[in-house]
């Protein structure tokens, strides 16, 4: 065996570089890993669909849409079934007038002030996810900033600060203040002799006094230097009473709260990172974008009851959702986006293999509850301007619109975001107590709640009629087990969605899984 | 996921299991998606009546007698498949066909005695009791 050192990352992109220039360096950095944000590489390119090919499309959310819009570019009869009175699927805004009806019988009936909305599904867009966002700008979709981190958002835990919600700067400059204080003491009294180096020790030590804001005694203390992080007790200010005052540092214990580290730790997730993005007026803007692209081919209120094929193509039974009356589309192929919680009850003639993974998939929930308060007193009174707050309640987060800032007049507070089992307590409440609940709970971060609130609005995913759950829920084993038999082209049948992926829950999964689909599609298609 | 550690109880009926689990951060599948981040990732309750009412009125609604949507979520009212307690287990704590799993989000006790609580209730009447121990055997192992 050759014994060789190895030549660490940069040493080796910088020879590479040097050698074959930037576009060998980016293709090398691509080959490593980074600079890569999505494995999205451009729209499909699917010319020539052989005169009079047909595809039938079920679902009418992202990759149905997706796949609908570009096989009609590619020249297929494309006809789209859809179960809802609406094309979009998870795609979806709340706005005033609308009407959410749930499994079990329970309606609300929205009140939200003209312009005000809730996005009950996908909120917010990562800057990579590159697929989602083509056909944001091909279609003209107005996108504006998703505020995600604000360090003026509050951190709540019933286990620290005495219960009493944190800024997000204070918890953030403390946790590193402590953490690094307790480095440096571990270094000064020889504890890592073992594993750093004499030079690296005092490369660490000079890391920690700057990153933790340590004092002369290599301390995190209270000080205008420390405060210049988490906030001060009076705030510089001008003229005579100018000076400020600092606040002060907590101590080691109540910053070592999970609700703590999981909050700095979430934004450390590359889907989490700014720069993220939200489209103006709603997420449904996307959706009603493509539907205006299909129009006259998606045939809503329509119930896929069956999905047969045979040499000669496929045959999809369904109901019109009103009359009841049953009717049958024929195609060469089908994309069927339906969600698994519903495809799994439907007879669908694919391989055994495809049809274990079709049931094996099981879905979480999740549920938001959209507050509308009469005035932005979280602004006014708070000065948060978007962004988040944390507790370790069942509400699990506050959400501040990212839009509108400063204005007077009623705004929708994102007042639950649940996932886990707090899903499912919101999901087995009613609506009223989803509302009651939501005020209770977020009154521990602004007393003027009860005072301001106007009227609420909430969507559990697990009593949505035409869903009955959020999304999907893969595991390593499952993947194992089911993935490639989910995403296989069965004879004429593809499944897209956000279950054929490995992104989870985000349109971008939709978009990438519906293209990956309809490119095997036209392949196949192009073959016979 | 960390637990505390569990009762060796078995669970019968009327019993209470003084369980408590608490959210640690585990990165579970579903992190992957859009989320809250890390909330109560896992159920309080105490009781089978308790997490009846936590975690599966969600779907199977406040007296079990299931949902019609595009889709259909049985009812566990009456439902002969419950009579059989390894079926029941497995469904809770696997998921199937758009059920959730469980068993990253319900503790051993809280898995025995929602089991014991949906199988007499309802118009169940199977009263075999389920052991915790059982139930910890079959617990996907810490990611």
């Amino acid at each position: 065996m050759f014994d060789f050192e190895a030549p660490n990352r940069r040493q080796l992109l910088t020879a590479i570089g040097k050698a074959g220039g930037a576009i060998a360096m980016y293709q090398a950095m691509s080959a490593l890993g980074h600079a890569m944000p999505s494995q999205f590489s451009g729209p499909p390119k699917l010319n020539g669909a052989k005169p009079g090919a047909s595809v039938v499309v079920l679902g009418a959310g992202l990759a149905g849409m997706v796949a609908a819009y570009e096989l009609t570019r590619a020249g297929y009869k494309v006809t789209i079934l859809e179960y809802q009175d609406r094309p979009g699927g998870r795609n979806y805004t709340v706005r005033g007038g609308d009407v959410i009806k749930e499994v079990g019988g329970a309606v609300q009936q929205v009140k939200y002030a003209p312009g005000n909305y809730l996005n009950p599904g996908p909120w917010r867009i990562p800057y990579h996810h590159q697929a989602l966002l083509h056909y944001c700008t091909e279609f003209g979709v107005q996108l504006e900033p998703f505020v995600q981190q604000n360090y003026a958002g509050y951190v709540h835990s019933d286990k620290a600060y005495g219960g009493v919600p944190q800024r997000y700067s204070e918890v953030a400059a403390d946790y590193k203040g402590h953490v690094a204080e307790l480095l440096a003491k571990a270094v000064n009294r020889n504890a890592l002799d073992d594993t750093v180096s004499t030079e690296d020790k005092q490369k660490l030590l000079e890391a920690m006094r700057g990153w933790g804001v340590l004092d002369k005694d290599m301390a995190y203390s209270t000080s205008l230097r420390t405060s210049a992080q988490r906030g001060f007790d009076r705030a510089p200010g001008g003229g005579v009473n100018g000076a400020p005052t600092p606040s002060k540092v907590a101590g080691l214990t109540d910053v070592l709260d999970p609700r703590v580290w999981q909050t700095m730790n979430f934004f450390h997730n590359t889907t989490m990172q700014q720069t993220m993005f939200q489209p103006v007026g709603g997420m449904d803007m996307i959706g009603k974008a493509f539907a205006k692209r299909l129009a006259g081919k998606i045939r809503l209120n329509s119930k896929v009851t069956k999905i047969a094929q045979d040499d000669a193509g496929v045959t999809v039974s369904w109901d019109d959702v009103a009359s009841g009356k049953k009717n049958e589309t024929k195609a060469d192929f089908c994309v069927c986006t339906i969600p698994l919680t519903i495809l799994s009850q439907i007879e669908v003639q694919v391989s055994p293999g495809m049809q274990a993974a079709i049931k094996g998939v099981p879905y979480h929930s999740s549920c938001k509850v959209g507050l509308e308060m009469k005035r932005r007193f979280w602004e006014q009174d708070d000065q948060i301007y978007g962004g988040h707050s944390f507790t370790t309640q069942q509400i699990t987060q506050l959400s501040y619109p990212s839009t509108g800032f400063f204005k007077a007049g009623p705004a929708v507070l994102l007042g639950a975001y649940a996932g886990g089992a707090a899903a499912y307590a919101f999901g087995g409440m009613t609506p009223e107590q989803r509302i009651e609940a939501a005020l209770a709970q977020g009154s521990v971060f602004h007393k003027q709640y009860r005072a301001e609130f106007s009227n609420g609005a909430s969507v559990a995913w697990s009593r949505l009629p035409w869903i009955q759950g959020c999304a999907s829920t893969w595991s390593d084993e499952l993947r194992k087990e089911h993935y490639q038999n989910l995403v296989a082209l069965d004879g004429r049948v593809v499944l897209a969605g956000e279950h054929c992926s490995y992104i989870g829950a985000w349109m971008e999964a939709s978009v990438l899984s519906s293209i990956d689909a309809i490119t095997r599609v036209h392949q196949r298609a192009m073959a016979a | 996921m960390m637990r505390l550690s569990a009762s060796t109880l078995a669970v019968a009926t009327g019993l209470l299991v003084t369980a408590l689990a608490f959210t640690s951060g585990t990165t579970s599948a579903q992190s992957l998606g859009d989320t809250a981040g890390t909330g109560s990732e896992t159920a309080m309750s105490a009781t089978g009546e308790q997490t009846y009412r936590e975690i599966c009125q969600a779907c199977h609604l406040e007296n079990a007698q299931g949902g019609t949507g595009a889709g259909v979520i049985p009812a566990l009212a009456s439902n002969a498949k419950l009579s059989d307690a390894d079926f029941t287990l497995k469904r809770i704590m696997q998921g199937y066909g758009g059920m959730p799993a469980f068993a990253d989000m319900l503790t051993p006790e809280q898995i025995a005695g929602v089991t014991v609580y949906i199988r007499t209730h309802f118009g169940n009447d199977y009263h075999e009791a389920i052991n915790v121990d059982e139930v910890k055997k079959r617990m996907p192992e810490p990611e």
